[in-house]
């Protein structure tokens, strides 16, 4: 187990630049989630760390050695890749213990090992099995196994559920969780897919462009978004983002937005310029619609007119009018309205987030 | 269902049935001929049947031809199995471990497949004879090694694109470097890729006459040129280069009757997707 630590780390192609001085610590232990679009320099940070791609500037450091001119084999890492890269003509005993066999363990501790990935993993019976003869989940499986046996420093998984079905996905990221709180292996996972980032991850980096945008807990980027693009990123539905102004009705802070206007929490923004213009987050979960007289300060709470309603079984999607302004909201339960509908919505504004329209950024 | 018979049908296998009539011909006289008795073989009657079945041609046409078989067998399966084994590691290379300039090196490699034989045969004959090699099976086996690497190099380098990257990352990761790599990983998956390589070279390498013929002196001939030569005199028995050609051409026939679909099965790999 190590830490990690990426100090200013630069990838060129050529004169091409796809990671621009990523700075990073990741902890011990922890689980780390790399997220973003494609084309965003997630894969180009693993393989760096890997050891796969050359570093062009800057410099990675693992436990106390920095690795920038360290072959793959000698960073102690293990990786998982998205189409598993079993090796086909091997058994699955024999592609989990190609490491071992590399590093020149002796035969009877190669067995036990693989023995006890295997039982962890549940693969005993498939041991003597060719990657073709097994099921996509299998594979999967295999393909963890072959990292657990090396007992390697840190984890590397490269999208490693992006090529299963919904349902197995669902399954292994719950088995992915389980095997880090059992090994306690500092871990560093990328994907695009946002639930993957916000269900395992201790800490999220969201990454655009070859820039990180921000790094903090699941909660964090979703309650707290650094700027547009992570609020957007984050969360699905994305966040509602609309345009705003700031301005003082009867000594309160007020956000207005055509002929809405919503008074700010007293413990929030108070110090913003007058008249500034702002963009105004809202997450769909923060617009509420039943109980809404319980649950919501009256100055929170408006008028709005149904455009489409969408039931997702346990909760519905309702985008709504409200005072000229479209807004997405997320409610549980099925919600059986029709379009045109009237109802009474109230604003969660305890958890509203300013951004700068210029620069995108959060406002403090 | 009922087959239906219509004019189509039968013009098609007619008009295949004269092709095979026409490409099995020289195979027919040649058979024909082999197996005549010398005094039987006549301009006139060189499409007839033999009278009595002549097997002594083919022993005595071994007999004459054994040195050269002899030859002929080193030659091809040391020139094979030294251009296979390297165009592997240079495939290897090529599409594994590319490195600044490796693109312009292969292409470069590639130019090797468009030199015709002829072209390169005195700069070869000039070279072998400055390295004392001329006149023996080492030179002309060195001589076909070096030509076959454009095409080997090529064929093995498309055989491992076909494997995924990740695979070698992985085995990387895991500990091996460029030989671990190749030994247990590469080599074992690329032995279709061996199969079609070694068929393609054996077939060029056992039916080449003009380097065989310039390069070796005549203790060393080839089943080739000693072909040549036993057609080559005045007062010729042709049942015995007749002979002696159906069993050159054995070798060939029987690897491709044998191996044949890993040929087919090899060229075809990867233009579609599994």
């Amino acid at each position: 187990m190590a830490q990690v630590k990426l100090n200013n780390v630069v990838k060129n192609y050529g004169n091409v630049k796809v990671v621009h001085g990523a700075d990073l610590l990741i902890d011990d232990s922890e689980f780390i989630v790399l997220v973003g679009p494609s084309g965003c320099g997630k894969s180009t940070i693993l393989r760096m760390i890997a050891g796969l791609e050359t570093i062009s500037g800057g410099e990675i450091v693992i436990g106390d050695q920095v690795v920038n001119r360290v072959s793959p084999k000698d960073r102690n890492v293990a990786m998982v890749f998205q189409n598993y890269a079993l090796y086909p003509h091997m058994t699955v005993r024999e592609n989990m213990a190609f490491g071992l066999k590399m590093a020149k363990e002796p035969r009877d501790i190669i067995e036990k090992k693989v023995n006890q990935a295997a039982a962890t993993l549940e693969l005993g019976p498939y041991l003597d099995r060719k990657p073709a003869a097994l099921s996509g989940g299998q594979r999967q499986r295999v393909a963890m196994g072959r990292a657990i046996v090396r007992q390697p420093d840190v984890f590397l998984f490269d999208e490693p559920l992006s090529n299963l079905d919904a349902q197995l996905r669902t399954q292994m990221r719950m088995e992915l969780k389980k095997l880090h709180l059992q090994f306690k292996t500092t871990t560093i996972y990328v994907t695009h897919d946002q639930i993957e980032a916000m269900t395992l991850a201790d800490r999220i980096v969201i990454l655009k462009d070859g820039y990180i945008q921000q790094v903090g807990s699941p909660i964090e980027v979703f309650e707290r978004p650094a700027n547009v693009f992570v609020a957007q990123f984050i969360g699905n539905p994305p966040m509602n983002i609309i345009k705003g102004k700031c301005t003082r009705v009867n000594g309160a802070m007020t956000l207005v937005a055509g002929d809405l206007s919503l008074q700010l929490p007293e413990d929030k923004y108070q110090d913003i310029a007058e008249g500034k213009s702002v963009l105004i987050g809202i997450r769909p979960d923060g617009i509420k619609v039943r109980d809404v007289e319980h649950r919501i300060r009256e100055e929170w709470r408006k008028e709005a007119t149904v455009n489409v309603a969408e039931i997702l079984g346990g909760q519905s999607l309702l985008e709504l009018n409200i005072s000229n302004n479209r807004f997405i909201a997320e409610v549980e339960g099925r919600m059986k309205l029709h379009p045109g509908d009237k109802v009474t919505v109230g604003f969660e504004l305890d958890r509203v987030v300013l951004f700068d329209p210029e620069t995108t950024e959060a406002i403090a | 269902m009922k087959s239906k018979v219509n004019i189509k049908t039968v013009s098609y296998y007619a008009t295949l049935g004269i092709l095979v009539i026409f490409f099995l011909m020289p195979a027919y006289m040649a058979v024909v001929t082999a197996l005549k008795q010398p005094g039987d073989i006549t301009l006139p009657t060189s499409w007839d049947l033999p009278a009595t079945l002549n097997w002594a041609s083919f022993s005595e046409a071994f007999a004459m031809l054994r040195p050269n078989l002899v030859n002929s067998f080193i030659l091809t399966i040391c020139a094979t199995a030294g251009s296979t084994i390297l165009g592997s590691l240079n495939g290897y290379v090529f599409s594994k471990w590319k490195f600044k300039g490796s693109e312009i090196i292969f292409t470069l490699f590639l130019f090797g497949m468009f030199i015709p034989y002829q072209v390169i045969l005195i700069p070869l004959f000039q070279t072998l004879r400055a390295m004392n090699l001329y006149g023996g099976l080492p030179g002309l086996i060195l001589a076909h090694i070096v030509y076959g690497l454009p095409i080997t190099s090529l064929i093995f380098r498309n055989f491992y694109a076909q494997i995924p990257d990740s695979l070698i990352e992985s085995a990387r990761l895991d500990g091996a470097g460029f030989f671990s790599v190749y030994l247990k990983l590469v080599f074992p998956l690329s032995i279709p890729g061996f199969v079609v390589t070694s068929l393609w070279q054996f077939t060029q390498i056992w039916n080449e006459f003009l380097w065989a013929i310039t390069l070796t002196r005549h203790s060393e001939n080839p089943i080739t040129v000693g072909l040549a030569n036993l057609a080559g005199g005045q007062a010729v028995s042709w049942n015995l280069p007749m002979a002696g050609s159906i069993m050159a051409a054995l070798p060939v026939l029987c690897i491709y009757i044998f191996l044949g679909r890993y040929f087919i099965r090899g060229l075809l790999a990867g233009s579609v997707k599994e």
